[in-house]
């Protein structure tokens, strides 16, 4: 059996190759006198980033510093990748608060469900890329660290759109 | 007779030797400046041709970038593959680079430089013999890039080196033959009297167009540059014949390349565009010499050699690389023939035009070479040109030969178990 191979049929008789080159030639030139440059300088330029970003999370705080989240467990449970560790505790009043909040930011799959199904609006996505570290350990944020971040948080739906929430 | 002026004279030996060690030494470091920061053109204008930016960090718009590549290099840790040649190995960067380096020394790249102590001629050896000189001297820089490739003890080396040595005989013949017209015109094989030609008849360019493009595109063959770098050819032979280099050594072979490149450039600004000649004027060659005669020269040879540096970075990021037998076919099936035709013509030309009596410098010579020049041109490009390059290699087989050759195939696959076929 023999192998046909398809085989594109070009004008090759028509092409000239110095001809095509000069108008090559003339494209390069063209980008080269007005390159139209998409890079941005990054440490200096940054891209703006959509309300809707998710990046790592940020924990909001009250008026006197104390995280908002109030350990009702939610956020662990619907976590698809597991990332949350949460160990609630209670103060003399009854009131919950998280004793360990850590989130594993290596696990997290940053779908964002832990800030939509928060009841406080206390865990957040932020809106930010910025996350080197030098060693593994440090991309578990506990709770202080969490709390510490400034970055702006993640909105998750356009606050534009007609439809909203 | 006027009073003879010492700074039109020729210089004593003494001031000779000690001018030639200070050309030597403007010359070379002008020469490694030039060939580092023509790396940084090559990556700014590619960047620039992509729509990039290019190296921007170092210094303002990256200007210190071939200082910070310099001590990169030089840091690096050196490999040494365990079964290379030794010698060799440690002796191919330095092959490559030096030929293209003293090639310089026979260019002439400026008026002559009046001093209190005499006329200093702006080349550094005026050779008699200049441009065989030139010849003789680029094609040994072959001999770095096959012996890289030899003493690498790595088949895809081999291959870069062996295909580098196959691409520079077929070009160097085609190259050889097309200034073979200009030296025709200049009756002289030294650079400054081909120079010195141009001054008075007009660029070679003008007058030998065609020979100035085979030059040109033998040229890029010859300093291993798009679309003729098959010896490099990342595609298919990882790095070519330095693919076994590292830091410094590695280096050295991206130096002469662009060493090669600068040179190249300077021979065809010699041959095809007047070399220093100022065009339009003969105030630069004629008269005593003056310092601004030698500035201004000077400058715009500058200037010429770097257009055509230019061009080539121009040219890499323009077009694709040959094929192996389309670069083969270019140099031996087009290149050749056409170059040995225009010897020819030009030959028969300026025979004929002699004969007719017509003044070599006067308008009509000039006219009638340039207007045989533009027929030739037209039909190089619009005849010659067409269907020859780019044809897929399959083309080169006849259709009723395809046929035959399918057919014996289909009759071979369709024997019957345990029947031979005679």
């Amino acid at each position: 059996m023999t192998i046909n191979v398809k085989v594109m049929q070009r004008p090759v008789r028509e092409v000239s190759y110095v001809r095509a080159t000069l108008s090559g030639l003339a494209l390069t030139l063209k980008h080269l006198v007005d390159p139209h440059a998409v890079t941005i300088q990054y440490p200096e330029e940054k891209w703006d980033l959509s309300p809707r970003w998710r990046g790592t999370h940020r924990m909001l705080t009250t008026e006197d510093d104390k995280a908002k989240c109030v350990a009702c467990g939610l956020c662990p449970t619907v976590c698809p990748a597991n990332c949350i560790k949460l160990v609630p505790g209670e103060d003399e009043e009854g009131n919950r608060y998280p004793l360990v909040f850590e989130i594993d930011e290596f696990r997290c799959i940053f779908c964002g469900y832990c800030q939509e199904v928060c009841p406080e609006e206390a865990i957040h996505m932020g809106r930010h890329y910025e996350n080197a570290e030098f060693n593994r350990a440090r991309f578990v944020y506990d709770l202080e660290r969490l709390t510490a971040q400034t970055h702006p948080v993640s909105e998750l739906w356009d606050p534009a759109h007609p439809r909203g929430e | 007779m006027p009073p003879l002026d010492p700074m039109q004279l020729e210089p004593s030996t003494w001031v000779f030797i000690l001018a030639t060690v200070v050309k030597m030494l403007a010359i070379f470091t002008i020469y490694m400046v030039g060939v580092a920061y023509t790396t940084l053109a090559e990556r700014k204008i590619s960047a620039w041709i992509q729509d990039r930016h290019g190296p921007n960090r170092v210094g303002p718009w990256g200007m210190f970038q071939v200082l910070a590549d310099g001590v990169k290099n030089i840091m690096k840790e050196e490999t040494m593959p365990g079964d290379v040649n030794k010698a060799l190995f440690i002796l191919a960067p330095a092959l490559a680079f030096v030929p293209a380096l003293i090639a310089w020394a026979v260019i002439p790249f400026g008026a002559p430089l009046p001093t209190p102590w005499g006329k200093i001629d702006l080349v550094v050896a005026d050779l008699p013999i200049g441009f065989l000189f030139t010849l003789a001297i680029t094609s040994i820089g072959v001999y770095g890039i096959v012996l890289a490739g030899w003493a690498s003890n790595n088949k895809y080396a081999l291959l870069g080196g062996l295909r580098s040595s196959a691409q520079m005989v077929s070009y160097e013949i085609a190259m050889g033959m097309s200034t073979v017209c200009v030296l025709l015109m200049a009756g002289n094989v030294s650079l400054n009297e081909i120079v010195m030609q141009q001054a008075t008849m007009g660029w070679n360019a003008l007058l030998l167009s065609i020979a100035a493009f085979l030059f040109l595109v033998a040229a890029f063959a010859e300093t291993n540059r798009v679309p003729f770098d098959l010896p490099e050819a990342e595609s298919e032979l990882i790095a070519g014949y330095h693919s076994e280099y590292s830091a410094m050594k590695f280096s050295m072979f991206p130096i002469s390349e662009y060493a090669n490149m600068i040179t190249a450039s300077a021979m065809f600004v010699t041959l095809f565009l007047g070399g220093w000649d100022i065009p339009f004027t003969q105030w630069d060659n004629t008269g005593p010499a003056t310092v601004m005669k030698a500035l201004l020269t000077t400058m715009l040879f500058a200037a010429k050699v770097l257009f055509f540096v230019f061009f080539y970075i121009w040219v890499r990021w323009t077009l694709p690389r040959f094929r192996y037998d389309q670069l083969m076919s270019l140099g031996w099936k087009l290149m050749l023939p056409v170059a040995l035709a225009y010897i020819v013509v030009v030959a028969s030309a300026l025979l004929a035009l002699d004969a007719a009596g017509v003044s070599r410098t006067g308008w009509a010579f000039k006219g009638a070479l340039m207007g045989l020049n533009f027929v030739l041109l037209g039909v190089l490009f619009f005849i010659l040109d067409r269907g020859r390059l780019i044809s897929p290699a399959y083309s080169r087989l006849e259709r009723e030969r395809v046929a035959r050759l399918r057919s014996v195939a289909q009759s071979r696959a369709t024997l019957a178990p345990g029947e031979i076929r005679s």
